[in-house]
């Protein structure tokens, strides 16, 4: 049984094409076959964050206008034989696909790997459409401000009428310091506002942009946000593991600096 | 004293931040603005003047989410609360 999952946000640059390389690429360290989609075509992004751009030849677009096969345009991981990365068009627009088109292609990778994941780009217009097509769970990433919550929250929405019925949160950049000064929303504030099921939470860590630097996805590292990404990838692949100690002393902290709030 | 008590009842700004968005997204989620609640207010309480002496002043209608029990998906529904001063009953 394969699941598709489509990482989404409405807002802009709150981590979704971070989270998919590393939720992608932890899978794959877990012995899973996975085909990471980047379906943002125009905004070519997540063959970068991978470390794989030059080993681009063919494109998402190529796939579904026919000029070549799935196979040829499947581009393997430096790192792990099972993770593959589909790469969108750079020059193409939005309308070079279609939700149809997309369900067909995910039906035929289906039959080849247990997870595909797809990095949807921003907004809610036709590259959203496509990137929930196909998919039948969706990870919502946000971070701990106003506008991404409020975005996150028109797309929590829009999943819910396209009857998604796995729905979950991702939180990212979290900062500890700030939230124990109580300027910074907690997990559970999050949590509170958006009412849908957390499935990680990821500290605010400069070794993201190193990773990024380098194009190494950094799950699975000794860094905060490896360990987190790791947890990530490990209950989406249904195990059941506990919030890290990171987690938890943030909502402790919530709940001291609450008594003070409340005096 | 006072100064110093107020130091911990100083708002932080994640505080502030939760509230705004709770109202935000009230109006975000039943694309309903404030004047149409205003009108149906307006009207709810026409109807139940009819019948009973209201508190006017008092009278509170919100639109809010609640989670529905069966899809577990959250649909949105009026909370009305409309103290009443006198029945009349006939």
């Amino acid at each position: 049984m394969s699941e598709v999952i489509v990482i989404t946000s409405g807002k802009g640059g709150v981590g979704k094409t971070t989270t998919t390389a590393n939720v992608g690429t932890g899978l794959a360290s877990l012995g899973k076959s996975v085909v990471l989609i980047d379906t943002d075509i125009g905004l070519r992004n997540l063959d970068v964050v991978m470390g794989l751009e030059n080993r681009i030849v063919y494109n998402l677009v190529d796939v579904i206008e026919g000029n070549c096969r799935i196979k040829q345009a499947l581009i393997k991981d430096k790192r792990y034989p099972s993770l593959y990365l589909l790469p969108s068009a750079q020059t193409k627009d939005k309308s070079a696909v279609s939700p149809e088109q997309m369900k067909k292609l995910i039906s035929e990778l289906k039959e080849q790997f247990d997870f595909i994941l797809l990095d949807c780009p921003a907004g809610i217009e036709q590259g959203f459409k496509n990137a929930i097509a196909g998919a039948d769970r969706a990870l919502v990433v946000t971070t701990p401000e106003v506008s991404a919550i409020r975005d996150a929250d028109r797309i929590i929405g829009l999943l819910e009428a396209n009857e998604f019925e796995k729905i979950e949160l991702v939180i990212n950049r979290l900062r500890h310091d700030m939230i124990r000064r109580g300027e910074m929303m907690t997990i559970d504030d999050v949590i509170d506002i958006l009412a849908i099921p957390l499935i990680g939470a990821v500290p605010d860590d400069e070794n993201v942009v190193i990773s990024t630097n380098q194009g190494e996805p950094l799950v699975g590292s000794a860094t905060q946000a490896g360990k987190a990404y790791l947890n990530i990838s490990r209950r989406v692949n249904g195990e059941d593991i506990p919030l890290m100690e990171f987690d938890k002393s943030i909502t402790l902290w919530a709940k001291f600096s609450g008594i003070f709030h409340r005096v | 004293m006072n100064r110093f008590l107020s130091l911990f009842k100083r708002h932080s700004s994640s505080h502030v931040a939760k509230d705004r968005l709770k109202i935000l997204l009230i109006s975000d989620r039943t694309e309903c603005s404030p004047e149409m609640i205003e009108m149906i207010k307006k009207d709810i309480i026409g109807v139940l003047s009819k019948y009973m002496r209201i508190d006017v002043e008092s009278t509170e209608i919100q639109i809010t989410q609640t989670k529905n029990q069966e899809r577990g998906n959250r649909i949105p529904s009026i909370r009305a609360n409309i103290p009443i001063l006198e029945l009349r009953s006939k």
